[in-house]
């Protein structure tokens, strides 16, 4: 196993936003990460990427073990030859991900350089190789330009080539497609997808749009409000939803022949940390609670077929 | 079939950018003598991706900005040809949600007095209640009202914005890609809100979006735009599509179902800039279809039921 987060939690000051999440990660696997903004998606990717001191955020208990090492453990210094290298992460908006008084060629050429030690014309070869791959026409032209010159989709495909000028064995890409338009985001999609069958990478793919979701992912681990609601394999996860959010998540998205009136989206917002509800989180927006859910926290069960699911009353016969 | 409440005819509009003391000046025709009507209590959807000229679309629709040529009737009445003054009354009857609320709201009026700045503008006071009836309206709780946008989450902001667009009780909304900075749960509630508010107040809406899945569930017609002309109009929201542009874009639509994944051969290449046209069809250098007649000659919509402007429709 590439990637094994075992019951993370994750402090920010008193905070405890995220707690108790576990799931696992191969090479040449897609794992989805979805749920509302608020979930606790962001700070997963924080935590896997390193990233948390950043926002004054630590790993409070469980661990974050890659490729045999627990990342958790591991003081900034050690970090250094993960992050980045072998781990690279793909943020929603390619323009803050990018210097924009800096050409691209250089922007790309320099991941190469650091972590692979290539020289300066090896680096542009390659940068120039990838660019082709992620399909950017005229790549060598597109190297002399600055970010503002290229087009939202432009910009992110950069930014993916960015990602995978060090040939990382884990990408993490939080929300790749969110900002862009929707043929864009079908190529964007497409394009990662190759890449993780190609090149046997495993992706963290986090969205909050279950079309994404049904259209790439291998498996999909569902979040609210800071804990694991679902995990399954996707086939499953659409034909029989356990946990009353996914269903709700999933009935978001219109599909082809949906009746008027049958997209009501979910009641209420998802709670902020310091306002996290008693018992299980999604009770007071689900339709299926009941006193047990409003005291007892859901035990996180493991399903005859490998899913995992954290609900009193699940549905689609996943009872005790 | 009833009067159309909006009919436009020939809308162009040409931006220009640059010019200087040496550089010589640019033009760009954001939108290419569109034609379209909506009916009284009709949802038309426009859809296609950015750059296509749909926001101008519906700011030429509203007069927001003004049109290079073109006209644009509303229940009868040319908007190009009224005074500021019978602009302004007129204006009453029209309103737009926009985009992002959090940067369609003043940050420093309170909710109270978001909406009570389109009477304001009218130079009249909103009447008692009204404040009231309209966060009721859009689902809020008339505490709101003191609260500031900051205070406010994503979905509450939008609500405003649409109780700002209500508050004159308007006939007519424009809703601009209303839900695109929204989480899709918060989408649904936006969308269900919309659904509720046309049936209760017998609203007409022109709906924008890049997003044609969501434009199918909830439009009854459909207008396709691509680099500012119309490529098709879809009569009904489950026509299948004539233009392999919108074939294309609905192919880029991901149904959430994991049995129904897409062969993605979504249209590679990106729109042509508008600063320079290609000849022919605009389409033609991104279509599997394109012919040495597309690249030549630029095909008109037709005048049918089911209107495209392709060689070579599906």
């Amino acid at each position: 196993m590439l990637l094994s987060v075992e019951n993370l939690g994750v402090r920010i000051g008193s905070v405890e936003p995220l707690s108790g999440l576990s799931f696992t990660l191969d090479r040449g696997e897609i794992l989805g990460l979805v749920g509302e903004s608020g979930s606790g998606k962001s700070l997963t990717a924080m935590a896997v990427t390193g990233l948390l001191p950043l926002i004054g955020g630590r790993i409070a208990e469980g661990s974050v073990i890659f490729d045999g090492t627990d990342l958790s453990k591991l003081p900034e210094d050690k970090l250094r030859p993960y992050r980045g290298k072998r781990i690279a992460l793909v943020t929603q908006n390619p323009m803050t991900a990018m210097d924009p008084v800096q050409r691209i060629g250089d922007q790309v050429d320099i991941m190469a350089r650091l972590h692979l030690g290539l020289d300066a014309r090896a680096a542009r070869a390659r940068t120039v190789e990838l660019l082709t791959r992620l399909r950017i026409p005229e790549a060598a032209t597109v190297c002399d330009a600055y970010p503002h010159q290229l087009s939202g989709g432009m910009k992110q495909r950069i930014v993916i080539a960015m990602a995978l000028a060090a040939e990382p064995d884990l990408i993490v890409a939080d929300e790749p497609t969110t900002a862009l338009d929707v043929t864009v985001q079908a190529q964007i999609i497409h394009i990662l997808g190759e890449l993780v069958r190609e090149r046997g990478l495993a992706l963290m793919l986090i969205t909050h749009d279950m079309g994404v979701v049904a259209q790439v992912c291998d498996r999909v681990a569902v979040l609210y409000a800071g804990r694991l609601a679902e995990t399954r394999a996707v086939g499953p996860l659409f034909d029989t939803p356990h946990h009353p959010y996914t269903t709700a998540l999933i009935d978001c998205i219109p599909r082809e022949g949906m009746a008027p009136g049958s997209l009501t989206g979910i009641p209420g917002l998802v709670p902020s940390v310091v306002t996290y509800p008693s018992g299980c989180r999604f009770h007071p927006r689900c339709p299926r609670s009941d006193g047990t859910c409003e005291r007892v926290i859901p035990e996180v069960r493991t399903l005859p077929d490998g899913g995992i699911v954290a609900c009193h009353h699940p549905l689609g016969g996943a009872h005790g | 079939m009833a009067d159309p409440l909006i009919r436009a005819e020939g809308l162009v509009k040409r931006f220009q950018t640059g010019g200087g003391l040496l550089a010589k000046p640019r033009a760009m025709l954001a939108v290419r003598g569109v034609s379209m009507t909506i009916g009284k209590g009709e949802v038309v959807g426009v859809v296609g991706e950015s750059g296509c000229g749909k926001s101008t679309l519906a700011r030429l629709i509203l007069r927001l900005i003004e049109p290079t040529s073109g006209t644009i009737r509303f229940d009868g009445q040319d908007l190009t040809q009224l005074s500021r003054g019978d602009m302004r009354r007129m204006r009453r009857r029209m309103a737009m949600v926009f985009q992002d609320p959090y940067s369609s709201l003043d940050p420093r009026f309170t909710v109270a007095e978001v909406l009570a700045e389109p009477f304001r503008v009218q130079g009249e006071e909103p009447p008692a209640g009204r404040i009231a009836e309209l966060l009721g309206q859009v689902g809020l709780s008339e505490r709101l009202s003191a609260s500031y946008p900051h205070q406010m989450s994503g979905g509450q902001r939008q609500r405003i914005g649409i109780a700002r667009a209500l508050a004159q009780a308007p006939d007519f909304l424009v809703l601009d890609e209303p839900t695109a900075s929204l989480d899709v749960s918060i989408q649904a509630q936006i969308i269900a809100l919309l659904s509720e508010l046309r049936r209760e107040l017998g609203l007409t809406y022109l709906f924008i979006s890049h997003d044609l899945g969501l434009v199918r569930y909830f439009c009854d017609r459909i207008v396709v735009m691509y680099l500012g002309a119309v490529v098709e109009v879809l009569p009904r929201s489950d026509a299948p599509p004539r233009h392999p542009y919108t074939a294309a874009l609905m192919d880029s639509t991901f149904a959430p179902d994991p049995h129904q994944r897409k062969r993605l051969r979504a249209i590679e290449g990106e729109i042509p800039s508008a600063f320079d046209l290609p000849k022919g069809c605009a389409f033609a250098a991104r279509c599997p279809r394109a012919t040495d007649r597309c690249r030549a000659e630029n095909p008109d919509l037709t005048a049918s039921d089911h209107p495209v402007a392709c060689f070579h429709p599906l």
